[in-house]
């Protein structure tokens, strides 16, 4: 047990030192680290990252108290929370004591430079896996798709209410603004309505 | 500062914090308009020229954007303590909400009603990541080096199991080579 509460805190202390951007810039490191200590399945970070949305507070924070009450109960979830605000509790305290200019430094700002967009592919990697479960019935592992056998039973697998459900929602999210909470709603009722005829 | 005055700054900076950790939905970037009115306007900690850089900051450090701007606000308002006291206040209303939802999350998908909602959220989840990721897009990619490393990460991450640490790792030195390169031939 022990073991678990140190690994979940050196874990969460790499994905919060690891996480440039915020948000949903974690998603990916978050799902590779979860699912590869086979702590949850790519499925249920999914409904994970729908739960975070859909209460209040920093995505991040949200994850690690949902993964570590899922693998070690509440102390799990102590010891996961701690390990992702740490990494921000060294850096910022140096930089509010010592220079708040430090983020100025050209040296900082070129590595930002190759960063930025870095963050940008890791997104749209996770968004294109989660598409992957949710559009196709095929089990994904490790969120590595098995792009043989969809392919191969492309007429079987292919899921046409989630496309359907993705369609509705991208288009309220993009063309009308609608609120992410909503938008969740509205998916799940969706889903309600689809899935349970 | 008095240690009296310290000590209400703190409790005020917990309090202060905690409502903006149990009412903003949405994570870092919908905080910040809370935390500026609520340090800047409403108590007069900082000066408002002062939470803009503040914010670029935050912004711009690795860590979770709401927990950061705790702890620098916190410590220009009341030192180590107050930095302490802030990030507690932020994360506590989410560690509660999540505990209590993942303890009967299990039992409550077993519901069939429920695990139809949650294959329809999925899709609505996929959407709202392709749409932040279109937003974030304009601000990330400012030239044709940002799209190629876009690209390289996003295939990477696809079609390996490398993991996200090296691949930001090599982005990050990839950046202090092409801006290097880029000064030295003064491109």
């Amino acid at each position: 047990m022990l073991k678990l509460f140190f690994e979940l805190l050196i874990t969460f202390f790499k994905i919060g030192l690891f996480t440039i951007g915020g948000g949903y810039a974690m998603i990916p490191l978050i799902q590779q680290e979860i699912v590869d200590h086979g702590w949850m399945s790519f499925k249920e970070t999914v409904d994970m990252i729908a739960i975070s949305e859909m209460t209040p507070g920093p995505f991040a924070i949200n994850s690690a108290t949902f993964a570590g009450v899922k693998t070690g109960g509440i102390t799990g979830a102590v010891f996961a929370t701690a390990g992702v605000v740490l990494p921000s509790f060294i850096i910022v305290v140096l930089i509010a004591k010592y220079s708040a200019r430090f983020m100025e430094k050209p040296v900082m700002q070129s590595a930002l430079y190759g960063l930025r967009p870095a963050v940008i592919g890791l997104i749209g990697a996770a968004a294109f896996s989660i598409a992957m479960t949710s559009f196709f019935n095929v089990p994904v592992n490790n969120g590595t798709i098995p792009f043989a056998g969809i392919i191969r039973d492309i007429g079987s697998v292919i899921d046409f209410k989630a496309i359907f459900i993705f369609i509705v929602a991208i288009v309220a999210s993009i063309k009308y603004k609608v609120h992410p909470i909503l938008l969740i709603v509205l998916s799940g009722v969706l889903g309600i309505i689809l899935y349970g005829i | 500062m008095e240690a009296k005055d310290r000590r209400t700054r703190v409790t005020k900076l917990f309090l202060v914090f905690l409502r903006i950790g149990a009412f903003t939905f949405g994570g870092g970037l919908a905080m910040i308009p809370f935390i500026k009115r609520e340090i800047v306007d409403n108590n007069h900690w900082i000066e408002e020229e002062d939470i803009v850089d503040i914010f670029a900051i935050v912004q711009s450090v690795p860590g979770v954007i709401a927990v950061n701007s705790a702890i620098f606000v916190g410590y220009r308002v009341a030192g180590f303590l107050g930095s302490v006291a802030s990030a507690i206040g932020v994360v506590l209303p989410s560690f509660i909400i999540l505990s209590v939802i993942a303890l009967f999350f299990s039992t409550f998908k077993s519901i069939p009603v429920v695990a139809n909602a949650f294959e329809g959220i999925s899709a609505g989840v996929t959407a709202l990541i392709v749409s932040a990721l279109l937003n974030l897009r304009k601000a990330s990619i400012k030239d044709v080096y940002g799209w190629i490393i876009a690209a390289c990460v996003f295939l990477i991450m696809t079609v390996t199991d490398i993991s996200a640490v090296y691949i930001l790792l090599a982005s990050a030195i990839l950046g202090l080579i092409i801006s290097y390169v880029r000064k030295k031939k003064g491109w």
